[in-house]
């Protein structure tokens, strides 16, 4: 069993803003069902300003998930689009009190969603890197071993900390950092 | 805590009363080595033969020495698996099925680093073994085939004696994970004709920490735990002399509940999965609800995930389990659901209800009341499902 914080009890069984926003402003889904964890946000912006009036969100996924969600849509509130995407999963983390090991993904989804939410509001595509080849070495943020044998090889890189600079892998539980060092150095030692 | 509904005892059961108290003496009063030159360790050497005896009877082994005492399920596995290859060094195929337990599923990897060649026979969509695929796989490289007798996530049931009988007219050993199928569905060696099965003690309302390994006499099997000459030889390692007195009589008294599982257990399980489907939309049984052990049903339940369920559950006092853990977002739920060629995303979906003869017809109620509201209430936040845009 997974020990969750008591804010993730809290925000799974009480979820604020959960829903959908008729005719959104902006809108996002990002995960999968076959990942088993799928997030529906949608946004009301006031075009005068570009400020977050409302947020509503729907997930698919396990409790973390869903606080994740819940507790993005309270941060994202009343933020200027610019500020909301200075939404980190960090944030998130910190304000359910703490993540699983494991479960860091989930708060990961959550800064996906409001970047692609508030993009699809600009116009812009967001480019989801779902399923991509390889196979997952940094579980956190769904990095394959191919994306970051593309890093080392295409800026030679030498350490994990330029890894999680250029991929994101690695920036959260840091559990695979000795996957990653021996990806690094395999590569290196070529 | 609150009133507990526990419905998870393919996890693990809770101890019958009996067995505590046959156990009980062997902790604070004759707690001697068996090993040991005085009369005091007598006291708990002739326990263990007793209990040697109450686990052939339980399986209907010819003799009690065809039972070995080990620490636990996945210990009669592996100690069967690794013994009977190790015994046939030049042969290097090994045949199992695509569903096994962890215990097995995993050691295989390990085979294979070692070298082994490992075939998985696949099952149909209902979960039952593909023979045919099973009779062209063996060759003369093959040194042993390992067949679950039930699934611990579906109580798939396999047809042992049939693949036994395929393994015996070839001549390669069968071993059979009997670890779920104990106290559920009569076991008779000698009828199956398998010559090496493992099961455990706490799925059977014995403690956790005991388990065994039939050995038909003349099977060839190495030691796995090397050192002291304990269990004829065959398992080193101190006895663990409660718990297997505690085995032995969980075996005697699964052996007198074996129609109260079947009839009563079952026509529980049969209720609650009716109900349920009756009462929530878009609900399914995975695997055959023909060869299946009475007490388990795994059940989906479309657009909410598995463990947001079991959270949910548990907050009403009710203990199930999913067949995937969510681990790490990695998009890989159970192997053995996989192989039933479940939809991944559906996958996440699922929930095993597993009862005893604990369980009463309360429960049941308790269970089909307050889930629909449960599972209600997640797909409203999902994005999934009717009311998809
Ligand atoms: S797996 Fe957590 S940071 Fe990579």
């Amino acid at each position: 069993m997974w020990e969750y914080s008591d804010k993730v009890f809290e925000y799974f069984k009480n979820p604020k803003n959960m829903g959908e926003i008729e005719n959104p402003d902006g809108r996002a889904e990002v995960g999968s069902e076959s990942c088993g964890d799928l997030m529906l946000l949608t946004l009301r912006i006031d075009k005068a300003t570009d400020t977050i009036k409302d947020v509503k969100f729907k997930t698919f996924g396990c409790a973390s998930a869903i606080a994740s969600a819940s507790v993005l849509t309270e941060l994202a509130i009343g933020k200027t689009i610019d500020e909301a995407l200075k939404i980190t999963n960090n944030d998130i983390i910190r304000e359910l009190g703490g993540l699983p090991n494991a479960k860091i993904h989930c708060s990961v989804m959550g800064q996906e969603a409001i970047e692609a939410a508030v993009n699809n509001y600009r116009g812009i595509e967001t480019v989801i890197h779902e399923h991509e080849e390889g196979t997952v070495i940094c579980n956190c943020f769904g990095i394959t071993d191919k994306t970051i044998e593309k890093a080392v090889r295409e800026h030679n890189i030498t350490t994990v900390d330029e890894i999680t600079r250029y991929t994101k892998a690695g920036g959260a539980c840091q559990s695979c950092h000795l996957d990653i060092q021996d990806i690094i150095d395999k590569l290196n030692n070529e | 805590m609150k009133n507990l509904i526990y419905v998870d005892n393919n996890a693990t059961t809770r101890v019958d009363d009996k067995v505590m108290e046959a156990m009980l003496p062997f902790f604070t009063e004759l707690y001697g080595n068996p090993s040991s030159m005085y009369p005091f360790a007598l006291c708990s050497k002739a326990p263990i033969d007793k209990a040697r005896e109450q686990v052939a009877k339980f399986i209907n082994a010819e003799r009690s020495d065809e039972i070995i005492f080990t620490g636990c399920g996945t210990e009669s596995d592996n100690m069967a698996i690794l013994g009977a290859l190790k015994a046939k060094p030049d042969k290097k195929h090994f045949i199992t099925s695509s569903v096994e337990h962890q215990a097995i599923h995993i050691l295989n990897h390990s085979l294979e680093k070692m070298g082994y060649r490992v075939s998985r026979i696949s099952v149909n969509e209902e979960g039952l073994l593909n023979l045919d695929e099973l009779r062209n796989e063996i060759c003369d490289d093959t040194a042993l085939i390992s067949l679950m007798w039930s699934n611990n996530e579906t109580g798939v049931i396999f047809p042992i004696e049939e693949a036994a009988a395929i393994a015996a007219e070839k001549g390669i050993p069968f071993h059979t994970d009997a670890v779920q199928a104990a106290g559920k569905v009569e076991i008779d060696v000698q009828k199956t004709g398998v010559d090496l099965l493992s099961i455990s003690g706490h799925k059977i309302h014995a403690p956790k920490g005991v388990g065994a390994l039939y050995v038909k006499r003349g099977t060839r099997l190495r030691p796995f735990l090397i050192g002291g000459h304990q269990e004829h030889g065959r398992r080193a390692g101190t006895e663990n002399v409660p718990g297997i007195v505690g085995f032995g009589k969980a075996c005697e008294l699964a052996g007198e509940f074996i129609e109260d599982e079947v009839n009563r257990v079952g026509a529980l399980r049969d209720k609650l999965e009716s109900e349920i489907l009756k009462r929530i939309p878009d609900t399914s049984i995975v695997g055959s609800r023909e060869f299946r052990t009475p007490n388990t049903t795994n059940i989906i339940f479309k657009y909410v995930e598995g463990e947001a369920i079991l959270l949910m559950m548990a907050d009403e006092g009710i203990c199930a389990s999913s067949g995937s853990a969510c681990t790490s977002g990695s998009p890989e739920p159970s192997h053995v659901l996989s192989a039933m060629k479940v939809p991944i995303g559906v996958a996440h979906s699922a929930i095993r209800f597993s009862l005893s003869r604990y369980n009463t017809d309360e429960d049941v109620e308790f269970i089909i009341n307050h889930l629909p509201p449960v599972i209600e209430r997640l797909r409203e936040m999902s994005p999934l499902g009717s009311n998809r845009r």
